[in-house]
């Protein structure tokens, strides 16, 4: 039954995507809103509700979350990832292909924001230290790394590589997330995720943590290949396959027996 | 044999006794005073067999010859010290922070010092090699039996220097104080406490006072570059005179027996071969230090009792302890108001202790349970000692589970599983996988030297396809070359271990004074040798002979002409031959 | 096909089980040294002394190019993503090693002799009359020193020699107060393993900016890694801890606060006011071995520690759900103070951290 709906659910949404893909940029709000709600009832309202009011199944498992007061900034993540529209419902979402323009992410958003207050998309300028002088921007940078090993890395890893969680579950990498994206998922708290609200991170330092991130990116690996950033079971890996591999081949080669020749000599 | 031809065989100039060289006189002036002529007499063509194996612990060796040149180099710059300093050095993310002296000065090492961060990754690659080479080199020794009298006690040492590796390594690691090694420190100072009794005194001597303290730090830094280097030292030294002092250990072959050695002198090849494989692992480390990158502590920042990393592992030697540690139960025991920490103690505390023990045990247990007290020095292939070679497989496989355990939430990742079943699976993995490789191995063993024997006795398998009048195929056997049969049989029986345990007399009756462990001696020591195959019998292996021969006559008889098959093996040139024309 | 004697002929006593040692086949001996061609070609030889002498020119190469580098690479040059100068000296010093290496290592597969050579073992031990006349030296040795005939003399000087090694332990007793000590004579409010910085009022403050945090500003699903206050203001004249004090103060303060809904949480006995609108709050140090814990799962209420994967529930008390840990993690009791900030109702009523013998 559920295979079914989504299999009809897909099938609409590839036409409505077709139909809508021309929509006007410039339509005002509650356009937007309109539009975000048609696109919402043909895909997300199979699992989140006709009003986003969340669905349960007879058992009380909660099928889709409500959506009322999560705010555009949820839905910019989980639909921007292309985390939602779920593929099925399973242990964690995965990111996938994204599966809507950015227009229609906008509807999407601003019609789920329209349900109840809740944390907007981010403006560039609250992510961004552009506006900063060299002497903050450091300053920001160092902080937003003491920030980072706080509260982040636990779960994440240091360089952001991601790590393991209880049952299968996942941290993701950080290392292609988009700084929006990032705001947006500290904000929200997707999946299993804490949220990191204005009470707890204030938005100067979630920008102080993005710029930290952003900078790591841009930091040549200063001691070579990175080995995935994953920390001493890889570099264990490598001292055995690389390193000892190559020594080992090394004392082969030195103790084999070398071309020899049927001919004998002929000095006296 | 006549070595004067040879010794002029390469040079335009050979060297003539009747002109004294310049090497000679300088011989003169150190033995004029220092009398090592008639110990150099001895040892400057000392005899070293040539095998690839053979070499392996050489990598250990001059793995710490590196790791002392780029230490002396590192201890030049490193502040061991815990004083709290702000950084205010040239790696931007970091500056303003407080941190020790100790990070402070790895970070000036890393990005101040030029060539000091190439240095610290060539540190810290040898000392990964280092313990990862005397390991393998360990197996070697076991797996082919080289440990036997009258080297024991070189296997004690070489043990001794493998615990003291593993201790240097972790001290090393553990001094950048950065946070993922302070994370190691802190789970070390779990394990102290765990200690029955005396947990908290030795937690609290050793950190002075209270964790972290500022104490940790310049107190592994003597312990790291003055006690066990020392002490390395002296026991890398009393390794090397053993190993001249018995002279090295060699496979069987034709020439070589118990009571020789065959191989290269030391001055010049051996010497040129070690000599260039020291400038190898040098070069090799060096590739490694400057490619990849190990331990880039300016991540992890530095050490911070409230701040934690995922993939907190410590370096992978002492993998797997920690593996044993993750998947140990939690128990824990409270009695008269003391605490006792199982799940903490057993893995960490009594488990290494405990492999340690029986690792150093082995050539002694060997030699309980077989009786052997003659002395080794050929070396036997692992399959003819189907029990030991299993034995040191299980241990194997009991260390490589309980390491896979230490990167459990690695793999979880990775392989996209769940800590939580990878753990189950551990727990019930690290007793049943030894048994089950135990067995495997012991089988693949006695199966090896079946096939040995088979080949013995029936000769090897030619790839030549022959054919009957009657249409039947069968493949060509041929005996095998003199020496290669003389290198498989260049082996020992077994016991015969049909009459009763040891101790008894011809009817069974115990003499008085062999107790009851005589008796599981002699119970053990039947199942050691349980099922191995022994090398052929005279009266077998004639008889394979015959067979052989008589075979041959027959395809002879039909033919008019057998052929003999050397075409193919190389053994006599193929021109002008044609299989049918022979 | 000859059975030789056996080859073991030591004067060791041999164990009847043990076999003789048979040979099947008669040994055949060293086989005829083949010649390299680089023994009887002049062309070939001449080739390896070059390729020789073409690989130690490799390695001074390297090492001029090594020394050029130092002086004209800078620490913020890269290539590619990587930092120039480490693989610039990595490269260039491994080429200069490895050309040595190399080169001599072909010097001797080609161009040294390499006719093997025989040299005779012999056993271990010494010859009989060396052991014996050692013995008997060691033996009038003893004798003459008279330690057997004198166990009056003997024992007290193992006696005195043993109680050596006392001093030997006792002179490291400074390494280090004990807890006790350092629980009866605080240098800083709340040490020893007993006690943490926590007491009745002390504010609960966000970790690394040293904000006070009011019950408003966490939401659900909130997870605030937290320090107690006197970190940021327990020094002299309210200054922040500095040093030692800072370590030790957070190694073992340190507390992770999060919010649920009030129905989600099951008060444990004694518990039933210890959280504050739905936020608790729990020691970060773990009770298997002490790493700081706070990879949450929002949903479950599941925290987990990344060093051992000790599980614990936070709406049950701490309780372990998971892994090797033991005990529960400690929870801290929260109230509000006047001024509306989230402050502890007292310490820890229990140690925090790994477990350890005179916990009880």
């Amino acid at each position: 039954m559920i295979i079914a709906g989504l299999l009809l659910t897909g099938g609409i949404f590839t036409a409505v995507v077709n139909t809508t893909a021309q929509a006007d940029s410039t339509s005002s709000n509650e356009e937007l809103v309109a539009q975000g709600r048609d696109l919402f009832l043909v895909s997300c309202s199979f699992c989140h509700g006709q009003n986003g009011e969340g669905i349960r199944s007879e058992n009380g498992n909660q099928i889709g979350p409500p959506l009322v007061g999560v705010g555009a900034a949820a839905v910019d993540f989980q639909v921007g990832t292309g985390r939602m529209p779920l593929a099925q419902p399973g242990a964690q979402d995965q990111v996938k292909p994204v599966a809507f323009d950015d227009d229609e992410i906008a509807a999407l958003a601003a019609y789920v924001a329209s349900l109840g207050p809740g944390p907007a998309i981010p403006d560039e300028s609250d992510y961004s230290i552009e506006g900063l002088s060299d002497k903050e921007r450091e300053a920001a940078i160092s902080r937003g790394g003491q920030i980072f090993l706080t509260n982040c890395t636990a779960c994440h890893n240091f360089q952001g590589s991601g790590g393991a969680m209880p049952h299968g579950g996942k941290a993701p990498s950080l290392s292609e997330t988009s700084p929006r994206h990032i705001y947006e998922a500290m904000l929200t708290g997707p999946g299993q995720m804490d949220s990191f609200s204005n009470g707890n991170l204030s938005p100067d330092e979630k920008r102080d943590v993005i710029a930290y991130l952003v900078s790591l990116r841009d930091m040549p690996e200063y001691g070579g290949f990175g080995l995935g950033g994953l920390g001493p079971v890889v570099e264990g890996l490598a001292a055995w396959l690389v390193g000892l591999g190559l020594l080992v081949g090394a004392a082969v080669w030195i103790a084999a027996h070398t071309t020899r020749t049927s001919k004998k000599k002929v000095d006296a | 044999m006549d070595t004067s031809k040879v010794a002029n065989s390469n040079t335009t100039t050979a060297a003539t006794p009747a002109k004294p060289s310049r090497a000679a006189a300088a011989a003169t002036w150190a033995d004029e005073r220092l009398g090592i002529a008639s110990m150099a007499k001895k040892n400057l063509r000392k005899v070293f067999p040539d095998h690839w194996s053979f070499m392996l612990g050489e990598i250990a060796l001059w793995s710490f010859v590196v790791l002392l040149l780029t230490g002396v180099f590192l201890t030049l710059w490193f502040t061991p010290s815990m004083g709290e300093v702000q950084y205010n050095g040239t790696y931007e993310q970091l500056r303003g922070v407080h941190m020790s002296e100790a990070f402070a000065s790895t970070l000036r090492i890393s990005f101040d010092v030029r060539g000091g961060l190439l240095m610290r990754q060539m540190h810290h690659w040898a000392a990964m090699l280092f313990v990862a080479s005397m390991m393998v080199h360990l197996l070697r020794v076991f797996f082919t039996g080289a440990y036997r009298k009258p080297r024991e006690l070189n296997w004690v040492i070489g043990s001794l220097l493998l615990l003291l590796g593993t201790l240097e390594g972790f001290t090393g690691y553990s001094l950048p104080d950065d946070l993922l090694s302070g994370t190691g420190i802190r789970a070390a100072d779990g394990f102290i406490k765990a200690s029955p009794v005396v947990g908290t005194y030795m937690s609290f001597f050793l950190f002075g006072g209270e964790f972290p303290g500022e104490s940790i730090i310049p107190r592994l830094y003597t312990i790291h570059v003055l006690l066990i280097p020392g002490l390395l030292l002296a026991l890398i030294a009393a390794h090397m005179l053993l190993l001249v002092y018995h002279k090295h250990t060699q496979w069987p072959g034709p020439g070589r027996t118990e009571k020789n050695v065959v191989g290269f002198p030391m001055l010049p090849v051996y010497a040129a071969k070690a000599g260039g494989f020291f400038f190898i692992v040098f070069g090799v480390t060096a590739l490694l230090g400057g490619l990849l990158s190990i331990n880039p502590v300016w991540k992890y920042g530095p050490y911070d009792p409230s701040k934690v990393t995922a993939g907190s592992q410590p370096d992978w030697y002492m993998g797997w302890p920690d593996g044993a540690l993750r998947i140990m139960p939690g128990l824990e025991t409270h009695i008269w108001g003391y605490t006792i920490s199982w799940n903490v103690m057993l893995p960490i505390l009594v488990l290494p202790l405990l492999m340690f023990t029986i690792l150093m045990l082995l050539p002694f247990i060997d030699a309980w349970i077989t009786g052997d007290k003659r002395e080794h020095h050929l070396l036997e292939r692992p399959r003819n000692a189907p029990t030991r070679t299993a034995l040191m497989v299980a241990l194997m496989t009991m260390y490589g589970l309980f390491w896979i355990a230490g990167g459990n939430d690695i793999i979880a990742i990775k392989l996209h599983s769940s800590i939580n079943q990878i753990t189950y699976f551990l727990r019930m993995a690290v007793f049943v996988g030894p048994v089950i490789a135990f067995l495997i191995t012991r089988r693949w063993c006695i199966a090896l030297q079946r096939k040995d024997n088979e080949t013995l006795l029936h000769g090897y398998e030619t790839g030549i396809i022959m054919r009957s009048p009657e249409g039947g195929y069968t493949e060509r056997h041929l005996p095998l070359p003199e020496s290669r049969a003389y290198t498989l049989t260049a082996r020992e029986r077994d016991p015969s271990i049909n009459g009763g345990p040891e101790g008894t007399d011809a009817n069974g009756i115990p003499a008085p004074d062999a107790g009851r462990l005589a008796g599981f001696r002699h119970r053990v020591r039947t199942l050691w040798y349980a099922d191995n195959v022994q090398k052929p019998t005279v009266a077998e292996l004639e008889e394979g002979h015959h067979h052989a021969e008589h075979e041959h006559e027959l395809q002879e008889g039909v033919e008019g002409h057998a052929a003999d098959g050397h075409q193919f093996d190389g053994h006599h040139l193929v021109e002008d031959e044609t299989l049918g024309r022979h | 096909m000859s059975t030789p004697p056996p080859v073991d002929s030591h004067d060791e006593p041999v164990d009847e089980n043990l076999p003789a040692r048979d040979d099947l086949f008669a040994n055949p001996g060293l086989h005829e040294h083949q010649w390299r061609p680089t023994d009887v070609d002049p062309k070939a030889e001449k080739r390896a002394e070059r390729q020789v002498a073409a690989l130690f020119s490799l390695s001074a190469i390297c090492t001029v190019l090594l020394l050029v580098s130092y002086f004209t690479i800078d620490s913020d040059d890269t290539v590619g993503n990587l930092g120039a100068q480490n693989v610039a000296f990595g490269l260039c010093l491994a080429g200069a090693l490895l050309g040595i290496g190399i080169g001599i290592i072909q010097w001797a597969r080609k161009l040294m002799a390499d006719v093997e050579i025989v040299e005779y073992r012999h056993p271990a031990s010494s010859s009989d009359e060396d052991r014996a006349a050692t013995i008997q030296a060691l033996n009038d040795g003893l004798e003459e020193s008279g330690i057997g005939r004198r166990p009056l003399v003997r024992n007290s000087l193992l006696g005195a020699v043993g109680l050596l090694g006392l001093p030997a332990i006792v002179f490291l007793r400074d390494l280090g107060p004990t807890n006790a000590q350092v629980t009866e004579n605080p240098p800083f409010p709340g040490s020893g393993l007993e006690h943490t910085l926590w007491e009745k009022g002390m504010r609960v403050v966000r970790d690394v900016v040293g904000t006070p945090i009011k019950p408003a500003e966490v939401e659900v699903g909130d997870l605030f890694n937290a320090e107690p206050e006197a970190l940021f203001n327990g020094g002299e004249d309210g200054e922040p801890l500095e040093g030692v004090a800072l370590q030790v103060g957070k190694s073992k303060g340190a507390v992770v606060l999060i919010r649920m809904e009030p129905d989600e949480i099951i008060p444990g006995k004694g518990r039933e006011n210890w959280s504050v609108e739905g936020i608790v709050c729990y020691s970060k140090i773990c009770t298997h071995v002490g790493c700081p814990i706070s990879l949450n799962e929002r949903k479950t209420h599941h925290l987990l520690c990344p060093c051992h994967q000790s599980t614990f529930d936070l709406a049950d008390s701490g309780r372990v759900i998971f892994g090797p840990a033991a005990r529960p993690l400690p929870q801290l009791a929260l109230a509000v103070d006047d001024e509306g900030y989230l402050v502890a109702q007292s310490d820890f009523n229990e140690p925090v951290g790994p477990s350890f013998w005179e916990r009880g």
